[in-house]
């Protein structure tokens, strides 16, 4: 064991290797899009308004229930058996799904069931008086969600949109299992044909930290972007006609 | 003098806590109305009915000629016709002042662009906030904010202006430019329906002053009549509390 062990299987296996760190890449970013899009269809449902009770509420209320199912089994599941279970239940119902396929979904399926409490919790966090002044400018629900409240949520709910990304990419590992070639099963056949377990472990475990911390910044980065300046500059108005933006 | 607004036996109970009582009163094109009353007198409810922030138990309202509390009617059109403005303010985070003068008029009104922005630049103008066009809410001082929550509710040209509390939640120094903006507001000919404690400024810019107490409308009239020569004993009591 040494450092030239390790860059001499790094060197004969860098193609293998990139191509299983871009496969747990490309699942956790899929997994993380499509769960927060999960998160936010869910936190939604869950927080329309239910004043009148009509057969349309009660279809809410019922709907609603087996979101929660969904959540719950989620949540209290291990998504390295969830994946078992969805690919071998496909397989068992001679239903072909192509394996990446299925991480892709068993993954977005876990993060959405994570994601939905954290929009839940940022739609109620929106103070009452923003919906109030909606509804006082004559918005109906939907209008005041995607104008006001959504952009709202999903700024807040950005540091934990990107820790779900980071925990994707580690956790991606774990669909191995169902024979996903990304970087922990790429690792595992070249730590096979190598015999040399610590040398091409240690290797992945640089790439999946080179991942995580890249994406950590970048989220940070692009966080202070979204928010802005700290000061703003005001406007000289001369005369009486507004100045054109930019110019 | 047209009636705008005509409420008719209007009652609202939260459980069993009944917070109006039979109120009856009428908002004439151009008045200037102001609600005055103790804390818990049901002053911000009586608002909140009349756009329906609060659905009333019975009774109804009569907005020209018509009574909004019909199933069949189209609550969020009515809601555009007036403009609410809030004690905390209420803007929206997420957009600068220019947009939040400019989303009702293109969501709801569907006012094209450049018309919605002409409209909002108007009315920053008037409440004296335009170059601030381009700042978000969490930049601005709280008689800021509720400049812009003036300019936002007029950027929809209601009909009446509704004001709940505006300056209470403000530090003393800012009440003045918010009551200015009113003041002006009142001498344009704005039909405003205002709950308050700044009995000057009540007594200055009122065509009619409402006191109510418990639920119940006890007084109403001319300013000097109610302010300095009230018929009724609570409205005394009320007076001579809150002028000592
Ligand atoms: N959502 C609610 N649920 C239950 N009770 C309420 C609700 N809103 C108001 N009330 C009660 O209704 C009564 C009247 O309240 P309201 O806010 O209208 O008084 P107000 O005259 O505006 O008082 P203030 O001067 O303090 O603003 C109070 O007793 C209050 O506790
Ligand atoms: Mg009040």
């Amino acid at each position: 064991m040494s450092f030239q062990s390790i860059w001499d299987i790094f060197i004969n296996n860098w193609e293998v290797y990139l191509r299983g760190a871009y496969f747990a890449l490309i699942i956790a970013v899929i997994g993380t899009i499509f769960g927060t899009l999960i998160g936010f269809f869910i936190g939604l449902m869950h927080t329309i308004p239910q004043r009148k009770k009509t057969v349309k509420t009660y279809i809410l209320k019922v709907f609603n229930v087996l979101l929660t199912t969904y959540v719950e089994i989620f949540r209290g599941t291990p998504m390295m058996v969830q994946a078992m279970v969805v690919f071998y239940g496909l397989v068992s119902l001679d239903i072909e799904i192509n394996r990446f396929l299925a991480a892709c979904i068993v993954i977005s399926l876990n993060t959405g069931a994570y994601m939905a409490e954290f929009v839940r919790g940022g739609i109620v966090s929106i103070d009452k008086g923003q919906f109030e002044a909606a509804q006082a400018i004559g918005m109906n629900h939907f209008k005041t969600m995607v104008h006001i409240v959504i952009p709202q949520v999903a700024r807040n709910i950005l540091p934990a949109t990107g820790n779900q990304l980071v925990m994707n990419i580690k956790d991606s590992s774990v669909l191995s299992v169902i024979s996903v070639v990304e970087l922990f099963f790429t690792t595992n056949s070249i730590a096979g044909s190598t015999y040399r377990y610590f040398e091409a472990f240690f290797i992945a475990c640089v790439l999946y930290f080179i991942m995580t911390f890249t994406v950590t910044r970048f989220l940070l980065l692009f966080e202070k972007k979204l928010d802005g300046p700290d000061s703003y500059k005001v406007e000289l108005i001369t005369g009486n006609k507004p100045k054109k933006e930019g110019v | 003098m047209s009636v705008v607004i005509d409420i008719k036996h209007l009652n609202k109970k939260f459980g069993d806590h009944e917070v109006l009582k039979d109120v009856n009163f009428q908002v004439n094109k151009g008045e200037v109305v102001t609600l005055i009353g103790s804390s818990g007198s049901g002053k911000s409810t009586l608002l909140r009915c009349i756009n329906l922030l609060e659905t009333p138990t019975a009774g109804e309202i009569i907005y020209n000629g018509e009574n909004i509390l019909d199933d069949k009617h189209d609550i969020e059109k009515y809601r555009t016709h007036l403009g609410m403005v809030f004690q905390q303010f209420n803007l929206f985070n997420n957009l600068n002042v220019l947009a939040n003068c400019t989303v009702g008029q293109q969501k709801v009104l569907k006012r094209d662009k450049v018309a919605a922005e002409e409209t909002a630049m108007k009315f920053l103008q008037l409440v004296g906030m335009a170059q601030y066009k381009n700042a978000k809410p969490r930049h601005l001082s709280g008689g800021q904010k509720q400049r812009v929550a003036i300019a936002r509710a007029l950027s929809m040209n209601p009909d009446v202006m509704l004001f709940d509390e505006p300056t209470s939640a403000l530090d003393p120094e800012m009440v003045g430019e918010v009551l200015k903006v009113m003041r002006t507001l009142a001498s344009e000919g704005n039909t405003m329906l205002i709950v308050t404690h700044e009995m000057e400024f009540a007594r200055e810019v009122s065509d009619r002053i409402v006191f109510m107490d418990k639920g119940v409308i006890v007084e109403e009239g001319h300013p000097d009549v109610v302010l300095l020569n009230p018929q009724h004993e609570r409205t005394k009591e009320f007076l001579k509390r809150t002028l000592k």
